[in-house]
């Protein structure tokens, strides 16, 4: 029952079919088995796990407040708060923090009686494309052992890939979301900057962090989302407006409704398999009667190099609270004072990447540069900003690439970090605009899974999920299963 | 305006951020870091005439509420995850000399 969706495993709990122990208890297993090799999980909560289990069941025995998640097991990316239970952005500085307080995300799923498994795999603060940059052993595509499951959100997509979840929890800053729910075979959503609230997320963009939720198909990540976005009181950037009930309007035909097509988004340097199963996703819609037209976003080009500059920027001040004084890795050895243990603290604690991307923030911010690339790199956000809403003039959603190729090889581009960056080419421009975006898998290339993305309207998330569950339910892309 | 970034400077902003690095890791970083500035320069070509930055989000607006006192976290839970405390206070070395 690992592999089923929420939906149906909800049918299955309500009806007293099977309980919630039992269901989590068939997660724990699989785990055991299973994630030797894949190595989704950097914490696995047993019997926290058990605990909710049992009151998820009694929720259920009583018809108290049972929702679609009621009983239903997750795993959540180890960047975002758990009270009590080990939080570490798969980093060495946190190796051993235990948050003394859940984040919002982590309250909502608690009060929606989900049940939490572990914490996943990433890079260390969201920073890679690979879930190799992790202070933990590498996370495996369940596609092939020998691949990258991507990043930053790797653990939760390798783990809802591999039935080690029946949903999970990632977060997205430029793409960490989309990107390993490409390269895994599985659907997730980027939500609207401010949709989701970031209390209690550990930052690494304060102006781009997105939580949205990996899970079987749209309908499913459109019952997660329902439950875990909405204003918070503690995150002033979350939305005051109310959140729709996504599912209820998930089954409306898209006969008629307006698909463009970036055509910078088809450009030389796409693997040919990657392209043919993505132009076989705009015939299938075509079919569903959607009118198909080509949009530009001339900008496009420069989305990386402006994702990464604000990246660097944000990160570099937002990484200066790990200073090993209030909680965290400290290393004071024969330190003579405060900045010697800062200094210390920092070099055993950050992964290279990390550290290169601090230094390369504080130079973009510092004196005689910040012109030329800080200051220039939020004057072409306001263009790549406008590209969407011009775009979004004449359409109701785009249709993108979500990466130039399938899951690379493990180790194949960690010599070179802007080889790594240019593999973000599709999705980073999307969270500079703020604008939400579907991961949705559709075919496959040489056995492994190709993904495509939807992007919507700010706040129209509603439609992004009508797109996408009209799609899956014409296709089986996504009941796919990893021989694993 | 391609520029390299010398060991010099990847040690003065290493510094910038608190960072202990050896001149290994100055001489790695510094062919790395030119690499990637010179690819940024991309940016250069972007006409950004009369185009003000994006410094505020497409949902900003000020945000008020009453301030109130409410329960926060205690003293003790908070110390929990200090590596160094005394007396109900975080302890740290020498920040200022001379005082």
């Amino acid at each position: 029952m690992n592999h089923l969706t929420i939906q149906e495993l909800r049918q299955l709990l309500i009806t007293k079919q099977i309980s919630s122990v039992e269901l989590t208890r068939a997660t724990l297993q699989r785990i055991r088995e299973a994630d030797a090799k894949v190595q989704s999980y950097v914490t696995v909560t047993d019997e926290l796990a058990l605990e909710q289990a049992k009151r998820a069941d009694e929720r259920i025995a009583k018809n108290e407040n049972v929702t679609p998640l009621t009983g239903i097991p997750f795993a959540m990316k180890d960047c975002i708060s758990t009270r009590g239970v080990r939080t570490t952005c798969s980093s060495k500085i946190l190796e051993s923090y235990i948050p003394q307080y859940d984040a919002t995300v982590t309250n909502k799923l608690n009060d929606a009686g989900a049940v939490l498994v572990g914490k996943t795999n990433m890079d260390e603060f969201g920073m890679g494309s690979s879930t190799e940059n992790s202070a933990f052993p590498a996370t495996k595509n369940p596609w092939d052992l020998t691949r990258v499951p991507g990043g930053s959100s790797g653990g939760s997509a390798a783990a809802l890939s591999a039935n080690l979840a029946t949903f999970a929890i990632g977060e997205d800053t430029g793409g960490s979301v989309r990107q390993p729910a490409s390269f895994c075979g599985v659907t997730g959503i980027k939500p609207t900057y401010g949709r989701v609230s970031r209390y209690g997320l550990i930052s690494l963009v304060s102006s781009f962090d997105s939580i949205g939720p990996f899970a079987r198909d749209a309908y499913d990540c459109a019952t997660v989302l329902e439950h875990i976005a909405g204003h918070d009181e503690k995150d002033s950037t979350t939305y005051q407006s109310p959140v729709p009930n996504y599912t209820s309007t998930i089954n409306k035909p898209v006969k008629g409704m307006k698909l463009g097509i970036p055509k910078e988004y088809f450009v030389a340097g796409m693997d040919a398999g990657v392209e043919s199963a993505i132009q076989e996703a705009i015939r299938q819609y075509e079919k569903l009667g959607m009118e198909i037209h080509e949009v530009s976003l001339p900008h496009t080009k420069y989305g990386l190099p402006v994702y990464y500059l604000l990246l660097f920027a944000e990160a570099s001040s937002n990484l200066a609270r790990f200073d090993g004084t209030r909680f965290g890795l400290s290393v004071s050895e024969n330190a003579k004072d405060a900045i010697d243990i800062y200094l210390q603290t920092r070099r055993a604690g950050f992964g290279d990447e990390v550290k290169r991307r601090m230094m390369l923030g504080a130079y973009a911010l510092s004196a005689g540069y910040y012109d030329a690339y800080y200051l220039k790199a939020q004057k072409v956000r306001t263009l790549l900003r406008r590209d969407f809403e011009s775009a979004f003039a004449s359409c109701d959603v785009l249709l993108a690439p979500i990466s130039p190729t399938t899951a690379f090889k493990i180790g194949e581009k960690t010599d070179d970090p802007l080889e790594m960056y240019l593999s973000d080419i599709y999705t980073v421009a999307t969270n500079p605009a703020g604008v939400p975006a579907l991961a949705l898998p559709c075919g496959f290339s040489k056995d492994m899974p190709v993904g495509l993305q939807l992007i919507g309207k700010h706040l129209d998330e509603a439609t992004l999920f009508q797109v996408g569950h009209a799609y899956q339910q014409v296709t089986d892309w996504h009941k796919k299963l990893p021989p694993l | 305006m391609t520029q390299t970034i010398d060991t010099q400077t990847v040690k003065h902003i290493a510094n910038l951020v608190r960072l202990g690095i050896s001149e290994e890791e100055a001489q790695t970083f510094s062919g790395q870091f030119s690499s990637i500035i010179d690819y940024f320069n991309l940016l250069n070509e972007a006409d950004t005439e009369n185009v003000p930055p994006a410094s505020d989000l497409a949902n900003a607006e000020n945000v008020l509420r009453e301030d109130e006192v409410k329960p926060s976290m205690s003293r003790e839970e908070f110390l929990k995850n200090a590596p160094n405390s005394e007396g109900g206070y975080v302890k740290v070395l020498t920040v200022l000399e001379g005082q």
